[in-house]
């Protein structure tokens, strides 16, 4: 692979990831989201991907297989038993609206250009260029956590921040050592199985849907 | 060695745990399994007492005098939570709340939790304790929504959400230090060992480690219960069965005030001391004011107790600011002080639940008239958490204020102590609600069974010991501070 093809594939592929976050935002419909958030698994694996082929780093690779698996297949099939129980399947009442969200969204965009100068500037390689876009990654899904008022959205902003933050690992350190990478990977796919375990608790139990639902606690 | 014994025992005995229906003495294993995580550290603690750190997995494992103290810390408290653990057990099979199969799932998580916090703190690398640390959280959700009740069910929700979002920003923190180091490290083989770390301090870039403390302050700050962060906690621990939430609030808090403390060593070497120490103060004082703010108007014993933990974090938070080898051993004090107060309290607040059927401060009334024994445990824990001698929490809070008055941080001093005297009134005007009053005509007086007073008595009489008898902590209270002092 030559030098072009590497920095216009990995533009491709982090573009692609930061595109995703904005269709989870555009969306209302969640099982929209949930595919969005599939296409941005797969792209996030192939930025490891193409990094591990242009580095000839046989480990990122592997993780970047394991990252379409895990978060191409496995992550959006348990997420889409989640919304199996849901009759309405769609975000109705966020509380900022979608063109606005839009618009915050990409002033999250800029934010996070300015808040990683430092970073970048440690980092002037092609790849070094693209950090700012999981950190953009990882504010968008912070937003969509606090507009949206559905359980099964707030899984996906966790998994908008945790896509974003891997994104920056990728593009800054070709990933964490394997063992860490494989632990947090782990932790981050139990997180989603604990979560689907309390959401449909809380629906078949108490029939909660929306987190507005959830009052029982306060000071 | 040793350090894999460790993890081996808690580790083991959960498995135990899970291949076995549900026995009282199964319950007994699990407390004798806590019972060896104690023997164990001691041991730990006298081979690294004078600087030599053991390790095991190429490093992975690694225990130095800091570590050999936290592992006795969780071996005490875990201690003294296990043996109420069958207690609780007991109440919820005879009430027909829980089945056997949910006391198994509970001894099973029990243990999990403690053999991943005992990874957390013996671990070498910053990575796999992130990890750990991560893996605390998973386990402990399904402790925290153990009774299944509507209110359990929400509280567990928003401790995963809120910790999760917490700790991917430690994780994000972790790469920012672990990129700085690879360009500190100019190709040379470049890991995340806390040694490795620590070596290269001076050479990490300032800019990338400014950003990367902020994120580990406000992530594991998360999980450590510190403001603006914090609003899992009271939920968490009000609504976990009371061994729980005197393993959450006596332990599992300061195990991510460990990671903090590792890091915050790392960054006054890259940044010196004046942007750390701005930042802890920030977080400490935030804490404390609104954990004086909240308890004011406090109707439920369990929240309040849970706010309680917030100010005692702010208070280490501050004491950490101050850095010196006095305030980071006054910090350690406490830690294991306020552990075992706030474990004996949640352990006690779990009886009164029991006996009374209420969390509402108003629905109790006169304890120490009606049940001495409990009254009693409830009233002196009170008197310990709120600092006053002969319990080491006044030791360790007079230490580090003096540490703070020292390095020029006395208006911080004066607003936490502004804050405490907030908290005081507040903490005494509920407790005396619940405590005194007078008998109701032919009440008899009730009594407390021995299996909760035993623990509890000796858990006050071991943070009374530990403040006015120094002498068997103070070697390895020194040499853990100079782990993280520069």
């Amino acid at each position: 692979m030559n030098n072009a093809t590497y920095s216009s594939l990995l533009e491709l592929a982090a573009g692609l990831v930061i595109l995703c976050a904005f269709v989870t935002l555009w969306r209302r419909s969640l099982s929209a989201i949930v595919r969005a958030l599939c296409v941005q698994g797969v792209a996030l694996g192939l930025v490891a991907l193409v990094l591990g082929l242009h580095r000839r780093d046989a480990v990122l690779i592997t993780v970047g297989c394991l990252v379409i698996a895990a978060k191409g297949a496995v992550i959006p099939t348990l997420l889409r038993r989640v919304l199996a129980n849901d009759s309405l399947n769609r975000e109705t009442s966020p509380l900022v609206n979608v063109p606005a969200s839009l618009v915050g969204a990409g002033a999250l965009t800029f934010l996070a250009y300015g808040a990683t100068r430092p970073v970048v500037a440690l980092v002037p390689t092609s790849a070094g260029r693209l950090i700012p876009l999981g950190l953009a990654t990882l504010l968008i899904g912070f937003f969509s956590m606090v507009i949206r008022r559905k359980a099964a959205s707030q899984i996906v902003g966790l998994l908008l921040v945790d896509n974003g933050i891997a994104l920056v690992a990728f593009l800054a350190t070709a990933g964490v050592p394997l063992l860490v990478e494989l632990g947090a990977s782990l932790d981050v796919l139990l997180v989603v199985v604990v979560l689907r375990v309390l959401a449909v608790q809380l629906w078949s139990k108490f029939a909660v849907l929306d987190l507005d639902q959830l009052q029982e606690l306060h000071d | 060695m040793l350090t894999i014994l460790l993890l081996a025992v808690p580790l083991a005995t959960g498995l135990v745990a899970a291949t076995q229906s549900w026995r009282r003495w199964v319950g007994w294993l699990c407390t004798a399994s806590l019972g060896g995580v104690l023997v164990l550290g001691i041991v730990l603690a006298t081979r690294v007492l004078h600087g030599r750190a053991v390790s095991a997995f190429a490093g992975i494992l690694r225990a130095d005098a800091l570590s050999a103290f936290m592992v006795i810390v969780i071996g005490a408290i875990g201690l003294l939570a296990t043996t109420q653990s069958v207690r609780y057990l007991d109440a919820e099979i005879t009430s027909g709340r829980g089945t056997a199969r949910h006391a198994t799932l509970y001894a099973v998580l029990v243990q999990g939790f403690i053999t991943t916090m005992l990874l957390a703190v013996l671990a070498g690398n910053v990575g796999v304790m992130w990890v750990a640390v991560e893996a605390t959280t998973i386990i402990t959700t399904f402790l925290v929504g153990h009774r299944k009740t509507r209110g359990a069910l929400e509280a567990s929700w928003k401790y995963v959400i809120i910790c999760s979002v917490g700790i991917a920003l430690a994780f994000l923190g972790t790469v920012l230090v672990y990129l700085a180091a690879l360009h500190a490290g100019h190709g040379t083989h470049v890991s995340l060992q806390w040694t490795s770390l620590m070596s290269i301090s001076h050479h990490l870039d300032p800019g990338v480690m400014r950003l990367a403390l902020g994120l580990l302050v406000l992530g594991y700050g998360t999980k450590v219960g510190l403001a603006p962060m914090h609003s899992w906690l009271p939920d968490a621990h009000s609504q976990a069965p009371a061994p729980v939430s005197a393993l959450m609030s006596g332990v599992l808090l300061t195990v991510a005030f460990y990671a903090l403390l590792r890091f915050k060593a790392i960054c006054d070497g890259a940044l010196g001391t004046a942007f750390p120490r701005a930042l802890f103060v920030t977080v400490g004082l935030l804490s404390l004011i609104i954990a004086a703010s909240l308890l004011l108007s406090q109707h439920d014993y369990k929240r309040m107790l849970a706010y309680h933990s917030v100010e005692h974090m702010g208070l280490i938070a501050l004491g950490a600011a101050a850095g010196t080898p006095l305030a980071i051993a006054a910090v350690l004090l406490h830690i294991l002080g306020h552990g075992l107060a706030k474990a004996v309290l949640f352990l006690a607040s779990g009886e009164i639940l029991l006996v009374e059927g209420s969390t509402e401060i108003d629905q109790v009334r006169a304890l120490l008239a009606r049940r001495p024994a409990l009254g009693g445990i409830f009233a002196f824990g009170l008197v310990a958490l709120l600092g006053l001698p002969p319990f080491s929490l006044f030791v360790s809070e007079l230490n580090m204020l003096r540490a703070e008055v020292q390095v020029g941080l006395g208006w911080a001093a004066a607003i936490s102590l502004i804050c405490m005297a907030v908290i005081f009134g507040a903490v005494m005007s509920h407790g005396r609600h619940m405590l005194f009053g007078a008998r109701a005509d032919g009440e008899p007086v009730a009594r407390t069974h021995s299996i909760v007073t035993v623990p509890l008595i000796s858990g006050l009489v071991g943070c009374a010991a530990l403040g006015v008898l120094a002498w068997p902590l103070e070697s390895l209270l020194r040499a853990a501070a100079m782990v993280v002092v520069r």
